[in-house]
C-alpha cells in the first residue's frame, strides 16, 4: 500500500516525464487493440463472406474434383445422385458443374473457369436469378475483378469456348447480365457463372455436376458414394490460415511496439538509478528497506501501464467505437490479392482481446520496471545520500 | 552500560579499500553520547566525521570495535533491523538537505510518517507541529525548488524531526547557508533539543555551528584528538 502511494505521488510528481511514458504506452495499447480487432473483424467478415457466396454451410465434391488442378475438371463430374434430389427441389442445395473454358473479350483470349449453377439457387448469395432472362445469348454473370480483367461491363457480349465430354471444342456467344461485387475472389476472379442446364447442354453431361453446396437446413449426409462430404470449416482452413499468418505477421509488428514503449519505461527507469540515487540514499536513511525501495520503483513503474489505461481508454474508447461504426477502408487493390477482403473491414474487440493486451503490458512493464529496481537495491546507501554515481 | 548513556563507541575502526590496500577513515574511536546532547565533530575534510556519523546512523558499520546504537549494536544489525533503528529513533540532516523534490513541503515532512502505522489525523496534526517550530507553515504546498537553501534545511530539519526520534543526525548542516541562514536553523536546532530532549550530533568545520555546541570533539586523521565540554 506505501509503495503504490509514493509510487503515486512520485509519478503525479515527475510530471511531464510520466506523462509523455504514460502516453506511449497508451498508445500501444490502442493500436494493439485496434490492430488485432482490424484482424478478427477480418477474420469475422470474411468468414461471413465465405458461407454466404462461396462455400454455404458445406460442400460435397465429386470423388476426383481438385481445385487446384484444372486437370481433373474433365473426369470430376457425375449423375446427381438420388439422395440430393428432394433437397435441390426444396433449395437447401445447389449443384454445380465446373469446367474450363476461354473467353474471348474484344478479340483477347482469356483462360477461365465456367460455373453451371441453377439461376434459382437460395443456398449462396450470388445474384443468379439475373440469368432467367430471355435472350438469344447465353445469360451469363461474372464478378467485379473478372469483369475488370476482361474489361466486360453489363450488356456485353463476347464469345467463350469450351471442350464437351467427348474432347471437342465449342463455341457460342454469352451476354454479361450481370457484374456483381463481392469480396470472395474464389467465385469472382477468373470465374464465368452460367445456368446450369446450359452448361450440362454445352458439355453433353445431362444431369451432372461436379460439386454441391448446401445452405441451412440440410440434413447432412456424410457418406454419399462418390461424393466426398466438405464440412464448412475444412472449406475455411486455407482462409484461417492465411488470417493466422496475418496475426503473426502483426505479433511482430506489436512486438516493435512494445519494445519500444518498454525501452521509455526501462530508459526511466534506469536513468532514475543514477539521477535519484540521492532520492533512493535518503528514501534508505528515513528507514525504508532495500526490499521497499525495490518495491516502490518497481510499481512506479507498473503505473505507468496502469495509468496508460486510463489515458489509453479516454482517447482509445471513443476511437475504437468509432472505428466499430465507420469501419476502416483497405487500401486500394488489397481485394486483388486472392484474400477475401472487404472494402471497409469493421472491427471486432473481444474481451480476451482488450484483457489480454491490458494484461501482456502491464506484465512487461512490470519486469521492465523490475531489473533496474534490483540494481538499486544493491546500492551502497553512505554514497546513493551523496548522489555518487556507482 | 550507563543508563543514560546512549550511544557508545568502543575502539570503532573503519578501512575502506584503496586500490591494493587499505584506507583508515577511523583508527579506534572510543566515545560515549548521553541523552539530550548537542555534539559535534569537528575536524578538516578527510577526518572521519562523516563517516562517524555514518556508523552510528547504521548507514555504514564498523571494521573492527564496537558501535552500540540505544543497546543495539551496529556491526551485528541486520538490514532490516538498521532500517527499522533508523525509521524509529534516527533523523538525518544533510549539507544538500536531499528533499525530494517532485513533494511538497507538506509531504517531504510527512514523508517519514507514512512508514508508521498511523493515521492521516494524527500524521498531518504532527507534520504541522513539525512545520511550527521551524517556522514554514506558509510554505506547506510549496516544492523544494521554489524555497531557498535556508528555507529547504529547515524543512529537512522539520522531515528529521517530525517523528520526534531520539538522535538526530546532521551532517554539515550550514555549509550551504549563509549566516543568517545558518544562525536561525541552529537556533532552531537549539530549541528543540533543550524542548524535546533530542541528542543531536553535527559533522561540522563550521565555525557558526562550533560556537552552539556544548561539546565538541575533535577529529583528526581519524582518531580523537580533543574531546571538550563548553560550558556558556
Amino acid at each position: 500500500m506505501l509503495a503504490i502511494k509514493l509510487a503515486y505521488r512520485n509519478l503525479i510528481g515527475a510530471g511531464l516525464r510520466t506523462w509523455l511514458n504514460v502516453f506511449v504506452l497508451s498508445f500501444v495499447y490502442v493500436l494493439i487493440i485496434w490492430h488485432y480487432g482490424i484482424i478478427d473483424g477480418w477474420n469475422y467478415q470474411a468468414r461471413k463472406d465465405m458461407q454466404a457466396w462461396e462455400v454455404g454451410n458445406g460442400e460435397y465434391w465429386h470423388q476426383n474434383y481438385d481445385p487446384y488442378d484444372f486437370f481433373t475438371l474433365e473426369e470430376s463430374h457425375a449423375q446427381i445422385p438420388e439422395t440430393f434430389k428432394k433437397a435441390m427441389a426444396e433449395g437447401t442445395i445447389t449443384p454445380v458443374l465446373i469446367t474450363q473454358g476461354s473467353v474471348y473479350p474484344e478479340g483477347r483470349i482469356q483462360s477461365m473457369i465456367l460455373r453451371g449453377i441453377e439461376p434459382g439457387q437460395k443456398v449462396l448469395a450470388l445474384p443468379t436469378e439475373e440469368m432467367n432472362v430471355e435472350s438469344e445469348e447465353i445469360p451469363v454473370i461474372i464478378g467485379r475483378r473478372m469483369a475488370k480483367n476482361c474489361k466486360l461491363k453489363e450488356g456485353d457480349i463476347t464469345t467463350i469456348r469450351w471442350r464437351d465430354v467427348n474432347g471437342t471444342f465449342d463455341a457460342t456467344e454469352v451476354k454479361i447480365v450481370k457484374v456483381f461485387n463481392c469480396n470472395v475472389p474464389n467465385v469472382d476472379a477468373g470465374q464465368m457463372w452460367i445456368p446450369i442446364k446450359k452448361l450440362q447442354e454445352m458439355m453433353q453431361s445431362p444431369d451432372e455436376a461436379t460439386i454441391f453446396i448446401f445452405g441451412e437446413n440440410f440434413e447432412i449426409n456424410e457418406n454419399v458414394p462418390g461424393w466426398e462430404y466438405k464440412s464448412q470449416d475444412s472449406l475455411m482452413t486455407e482462409m484461417d490460415e492465411i488470417i493466422k499468418m496475418k496475426k503473426v505477421g502483426g505479433s511482430f509488428l506489436y512486438l516493435v511496439l512494445i519494445l519500444l514503449a518498454m525501452l521509455a519505461i526501462f530508459d526511466t527507469q534506469v536513468l532514475s538509478i543514477f539521477r535519484r540515487q540521492k532520492e533512493i540514499g535518503t528514501y534508505i536513511a528515513m528507514g525504508m528497506t532495500r526490499k521497499q525501495v525495490v518495491s516502490l520503483f518497481t510499481v512506479e513503474g507498473a503505473m505507468h501501464a496502469i495509468l496508460a489505461i486510463i489515458v489509453g481508454a479516454i482517447y482509445g474508447v471513443p476511437f475504437l467505437l468509432w472505428q466499430i461504426k465507420t469501419g476502416f477502408s483497405m487500401p486500394a487493390g488489397t481485394d486483388d490479392m486472392g484474400l477475401s477482403i472487404a472494402e471497409k473491414i469493421f472491427p471486432v474487440y473481444g474481451a480476451g482481446l482488450i484483457a489480454g493486451t491490458i494484461l501482456l503490458v502491464l506484465i512487461i512493464t512490470t519486469i521492465v520496471s523490475y531489473m533496474p529496481a534490483r540494481k538499486i537495491s544493491k546500492m551502497n546507501p553512505t554514497d546513493a545520500i551523496k548522489g555518487k554515481i556507482q | 552500560m550507563e543508563n543514560n548513556k546512549i550511544i557508545r563507541l568502543e575502539g570503532v575502526k573503519k578501512y575502506f579499500p584503496i586500490g591494493g590496500g587499505k584506507f583508515t577513515a577511523l583508527n579506534g574511536i572510543t566515545l560515549t553520547f548521553g541523552e539530550g546532547e548537542f555534539t559535534g565533530f569537528v575536524g578538516p575534510s578527510g577526518s572521519g566525521k562523516t563517516t562517524l556519523l555514518n556508523i552510528i546512523g547504521s548507514l555504514d558499520t564498523p571494521s573492527e570495535g564496537k558501535a552500540l546504537v540505544l543497546n543495539r549494536d551496529i556491526g551485528a544489525l541486520s538490514a532490516i533491523k538498521a532500517a527499522i533503528l533508523r525509521r524509529e529513533h534516527l533523523g538525518f540532516i544533510f549539507q544538500t538537505y536531499n528533499l525530494l523534490p517532485v513533494y511538497t513541503v507538506f509531504e517531504n515532512v510527512e514523508f517519514p510518517l507514512l512508514l508508521f502505522n498511523m493515521s492521516s489525523t494524527d500524521r498531518k496534526k504532527a507534520v504541522l507541529d513539525a512545520l511550527k517550530w521551524v517556522g514554514l507553515l506558509d510554505k506547506i504546498k510549496s516544492r523544494p525548488a521554489q524555497l531557498s537553501g535556508g528555507e529547504c534545511q529547515r524543512v529537512a530539519i522539520a522531515r528529521a524531526m517530525v517523528k520526534k526520534p531520539k538522535i538526530v543526525l546532521a551532517d554539515e548542516p550550514t555549509a550551504n547557508l549563509d549566516s543568517e541562514n545558518s544562525h536561525h536553523i541552529l537556533h532552531t536546532m537549539e530549541n528543540l533539543n533543550k524542548d524535546l530532549k533530542t541528542t543531536f550530533i553535527f559533522a561540522t568545520h563550521d565555525d557558526k555551528v562550533i560556537r552552539y555546541l556544548k561539546r565538541k570533539i575533535l577529529l583528526k586523521d581519524g582518531k580523537v584528538t580533543a574531546d571538550e565540554i563548553i560550558t556558556k
